[in-house]
């Protein structure tokens, strides 16, 4: 190992280089999770510790119910894309590979490749279409459009699960005559769960974190925590972002030590 | 093949496509589809008041390049969206340009890590992957804002007596960009480094190779399709920017995400803002060709 050292003098200042990156990485959101807790409403200067602010947001009604919305509306948006994206990951793995498999990853990709604001366009047109035509003006376009750029974010981590998976447990378990539904049943979907898990999660976060898209399919009154935000911050009342920020950078923070809890390679 | 194993094939593919169907079909709902009617908009006349009017026409996809006099309906160049374009791009290409220069050495230290504690800078690097755009931006919003951080701590230090104006600026989307996008480009350069075989430099060295040489003829080529990964991640979400250019760019320093959304918003041009989303998915699409391409390429060639 003593190689390495020799190595990394080589090339001088990379070191430095990283830590400042890390740094200036974790500065600014280190800042606003700090000053989420000031007393003060501004960053300019720190006047104590305080959690007045997050009783600001609590106690504001368009937080509370942005929140329920974006709660309700990711939850929904990854159990919906969490299940297709389970149906479609065991279409298309482990079997021989057929024609149109490079079709069905290119349709399942799509919105990890168009740009957001154009996927945003398309949908603002496709869906005033529809409430024209119906006057339907609920939550159901949110979610539809939500469930489906999760899909890709679901689907990677479940694919991989079961490409790591082993087919010799079902073959005994076909053996042995169960089913083909007892095998899934009973032996497919137990071990593949974190794999779900995982995805669920992601799609989870996915959606929470979403602006471009729900500004843009929204109708009015259905804003998510981010959109809330984002009409908030240009007219400059910061102090209650920092807080509504910091509690959902934990949310998020929990949810993804969790997924690499579940999708951790046992060695 | 016998006729039973044929038909078992057949079964196993029919089963692939029946389990796929429903991702496919909402996909196409809720993503593809939409994205015809886009195509479709940019060759409709402007409506009256909102959306389009039936029939065909080239005007939106004239419109991105010219303007028309109102009067004697000459054409003339559209500086604004030039500008606009030009911006885009430039700030694209420099937001990339230098996650690459701070990015490399970033992933060169992750990956000459211990296994332990790599996985742990690793996941100090997905986190902000994963943090809300939105938060991140606001983050950078706060620190180089007129009242924010920087400018608080540089007036007390008495290094500048009068604020910076850095918010509004490109230099502020720039700054934005780099900030949000960084790990797009350290992921992928950490991936390419991580397969790479650490003796291969000691080699170089007895063999006399300066730290420059060991750089461009021993690193370089190997991490090569981590580099060109990471530029793409980078350059395609940057090009598409709609939150950070608001944010910090402000109403004047529009990139064309910004650009599109004005035109179905106040600027009500639809068949416009549908011949721009489809410039910009053509080069996004065409920048991932280029790339796919070269994976191709370089996995055969590594065979």
């Amino acid at each position: 190992m003593a190689s390495k050292g020799f190595v990394l003098s080589r090339l001088p200042g990379f070191n430095a280089i990283a830590i400042g990156v890390f740094v200036a990485l974790y500065l600014p959101i280190g800042m606003l999770v700090v000053y989420s807790f000031n007393a003060g409403k501004s960053v300019a200067s720190w006047e104590g510790f305080s959690l007045q602010w997050y009783a600001v947001a609590w106690a504001n009604d368009a937080v509370k119910d942005a929140t329920i919305r974006s709660l309700y509306l990711a939850l929904s948006a990854a159990v919906i894309s969490t299940l297709l994206a389970t149906l479609a990951a065991l279409g298309t793995t482990r079997r021989a590979a057929f024609k149109g498999q490079t079709f069905i990853y290119v349709m399942i990709n799509q919105p990890l490749m168009v740009p957001e604001i154009v996927s945003a366009v398309a949908l603002l047109i496709f869906f005033a279409m529809i409430k024209q035509a119906t006057g339907y003006a609920g939550m159901g376009y949110l979610i539809a459009a939500h469930a489906a750029f999760c899909i890709p974010f679901a689907y990677l981590p479940i694919r991989a699960r079961l490409e790591g998976m082993d087919l010799t447990l079902e073959t005994a378990a076909s053996d042995l005559y169960a089913s083909s539904w007892q095998t899934f049943r009973f032996v497919t979907l137990p071990l593949l769960l974190p794999g779900i898990f995982a995805g669920m999660m992601l799609a989870f976060v996915t959606s929470l974190d979403d602006v471009v898209i729900t500004v843009f399919v929204k109708s009015a009154g259905q804003d998510t925590l981010p959109t809330y935000m984002l009409g908030q911050i240009r007219r400059q009342v910061t102090a209650e972002i920092n807080a509504i920020s910091t509690v959902l950078l934990a949310l998020t923070v929990a949810l993804l030590t969790l997924f690499f809890l579940l999708t951790r390679k046992k060695d | 093949m016998s006729p039973a194993e044929q038909a078992q094939i057949t079964q196993s593919t029919r089963n692939g496509w029946l389990l796929s169907a429903p991702a496919l079909v909402l996909l196409t709902i809720a993503a593809v589809g939409p994205l015809a009617i886009v195509v479709a908009y940019s060759f409709m006349p402007q409506g009256d008041f909102n959306g389009v009017a039936w029939g065909f026409s080239l005007e939106a996809w004239q419109g991105i390049l010219f303007t028309k006099d109102v009067f004697d309906g000459t054409l003339a160049w559209a500086d604004a969206n030039l500008t606009i374009f030009w911006r885009s791009v430039k700030l694209s290409m420099l937001t990339t340009v230098f996650t690459f220069v701070v990015g490399f050495p970033t992933s060169w230290f992750i990956a000459t890590r211990a296994p332990k504690a790599r996985a742990l800078w690793l996941f100090l690097i997905t986190i902000p992957f994963w943090t809300n755009l939105l938060i991140r931006t606001f983050a950078i919003n706060e620190i180089i804002r007129k009242e924010g951080l920087l400018n608080t701590i540089l007036l007390k230090l008495h290094i500048i007596s009068k604020p910076l104006e850095m918010i509004y600026t490109d230099t502020a989307v720039f700054i934005g960009m780099t900030y949000v996008y960084l790990p797009l480009m350290v992921l992928p350069l950490f991936a390419s480094l991580d397969r790479f075989d650490m003796r291969l430099l000691e080699a170089a060295y007895d063999l006399y190779a300066s730290p420059f040489q060991v750089l461009r003829k021993v690193i370089v080529p190997i991490v090569k399709p981590g580099i060109i990964a990471g530029s793409i991640l980078v350059f395609v979400p940057s090009l598409g920017a709609y939150v950070t250019p608001r944010l910090l760019g402000g109403g004047k320093n529009m990139m064309i995400g910004n650009f599109i959304e004005l035109q179905f918003g106040q600027g009500r041009n639809w068949p416009l803002g549908a011949s721009l989303s489809v410039t910009l998915l053509f080069i996004v699409t065409g920048a991932l060709l280029v790339y796919v391409r070269h994976a191709n390429r370089e996995t055969t060639h590594g065979q």
